[in-house]
């Protein structure tokens, strides 16, 4: 009887679980889902906007140091190339972050995302890594390419209205040396 | 016999299945505690499972090794749950499966503060003969493990406990409190009462630049405390048990993390010497893996 009540128990736990995963890990970042699962809207960068001034001003005191870049890219593969993807090209779950928001904002702001995470839109609180180890993440992120928007000839006032769906992130691969501006 | 055979070896396939079947790795940075909660939460859609050992020293009894099974699965960013399968062998006696935990972490708040406040739900069926001493409540004492596993494995407690974990990161630093309450689901059982206090820091706060697995940046190294503080009709620390416990984590590259943590027991009522250890391994993305087998879309 014990077995019986043991699995289904067990069952139940991990059914619960899928269930919340499925229903809401298939949504993005900002709870809408995209039309076409893979993409992500620019407003899921609306995070930024809520970042106090006093963090958006802090500086990157691991700017100059000259290990950061190759530590960070090291972070970044172990924690959070699972959701961003392994080139940051983003997911279903997660943003591509060679997006213009992410590469315009300040390594205060990108910092503060790391610490804070994104919590009601999926993105863990990453204050667990030391201080020095989340700016090293923030010199590998703000060291990636910019995007590039994909515009045919006679489309450009569509163009910003399209700019999401049209970042290829690929494209600048030959262009720079191993992801480094 | 028969039950217990085929108890651990239900346990030993859903390892076995979660080894074979589960997608990549994913590398956790894993705190050292083994009673002590802080607030980080598992990533959302990683599955952590873990094993852990606990080799007691018993006087007025047989020493003993209880061990547990943790399935620890991120829900969301702020919804961790963890189920739990317990055992023991008590020497010259017998080896026992006794009970399961299941328990639900929720993050109360959006951002970081200074102190982050989780809320802890668990509820346990578990029998008087579980050594796991996973917390220590109440008036939880060493002599509670003298009795045989024959006598003790009949008692049977259902149990609802709750906890409030607070926890602060600074400079590296952790320091991590869990004041706790447990009520038996029995009426006449009053509510009792623990805490556990832990602090931990890496041996180094900046990573290296190559992949390694002695770096310093790999070991977290901590201590905790722990203890019973009675019940609602006795409450305080008269006929309690309480431990210290340093306590040292190693995350490795490959995703596995392993503990180790030799606990020492502060007065009469308590064990001697607890000596823990642990070994996990964090899977990534579980939940696209399983609708994937089910056939949706990832």
């Amino acid at each position: 009887m014990k077995n019986k009540i043991l699995c289904a128990l067990t069952l139940v736990t991990f059914g619960l679980s899928f269930f919340a995963r499925n229903t809401y890990g298939a949504k993005t970042i900002d709870g809408q889902r995209t039309a076409d699962g893979d993409r992500l809207q620019p407003r899921q960068f609306s995070e930024f906007q809520k970042i106090p001034e006093k963090a958006r001003v802090r500086p990157n005191p691991l700017q100059t140091d000259p290990d950061a870049w190759a530590a960070g890219k090291k972070l970044f593969a172990m924690h959070c190339a699972e959701c961003h993807g392994e080139s940051a090209e983003g997911s279903r779950k997660a943003p591509n972050l060679h997006a213009r928001e992410v590469q315009n904002a300040t390594p205060g702001e990108l910092f503060w995302i790391l610490t804070n995470g994104v919590v009601r839109h999926g993105m863990p609180v990453w204050s667990k890594l030391p201080e020095p180890e989340r700016w090293q993440i923030v010199t590998f992120l703000k060291s990636m390419p910019t995007p590039v928007v994909e515009v045919a000839p006679g489309e450009e006032f569509r163009r910003h209205s399209r700019q999401a769906k049209s970042i290829r992130p690929e494209a600048h691969k030959n262009k720079t040396n191993d992801g480094v501006s | 016999m028969r039950r217990f055979l085929f108890e651990q070896t239900w346990s030993a396939v859903c390892l076995a299945l979660c080894v074979l079947f589960i997608g990549s790795r994913a590398t956790a940075q894993e705190s050292p505690y083994i009673v002590t909660y802080d607030h980080y939460m598992e990533e959302p859609g990683n599955l952590d499972v873990e094993y852990f050992s606990n080799v007691g020293t018993q006087r007025g009894g047989n020493d003993f090794h209880a061990f547990w099974t943790e399935f620890e699965y991120g829900a969301k960013a702020w919804w961790t749950t963890e189920f739990y399968l317990d055992a023991q062998s008590t020497f010259d006696q017998s080896t026992i499966f006794t009970g399961f935990r299941w328990e639900n972490r929720f993050r109360l708040l959006k951002l970081e503060h200074i102190v982050n406040p989780v809320l802890y739900v668990e509820y346990e069926q578990i029998s008087e003969a579980d050594k796991t001493i996973k917390e220590v409540e109440g008036h939880d004492v060493e002599a509670d493990g003298a009795v045989p596993n024959s006598v003790a494995r009949h008692e049977q407690d259902h149990e609802m406990e709750f906890k409030l974990l607070l926890s602060s990161t600074f400079k590296g630093w952790n320091v991590a409190l869990n004041p706790l309450a447990t009520k038996n689901l029995s009426p006449s059982d009053p509510w009792e009462f623990g805490y556990a206090l832990g602090v931990s820091r890496p041996l180094a706060l900046k990573a290296s630049p190559r992949a390694c697995n002695f770096c310093p940046e790999n070991f977290i190294a901590g201590a905790e405390i722990y203890g019973g503080l009675g019940d609602a009709q006795s409450f305080g620390l008269h006929d309690t048990s309480h431990y210290i416990a340093p306590a040292i984590a190693w995350n490795l590259p490959s995703g596995w993390t392993v503990r180790v943590s030799p606990g020492f027991g502060l007065n009469d009522n308590s064990h001697r010497l607890l000596v823990r250890w642990g070994l996990s391994r964090e899977f990534s993305q579980v939940g696209d893996l399983v609708r994937g087998l089910l056939g949706k879309s990832r």
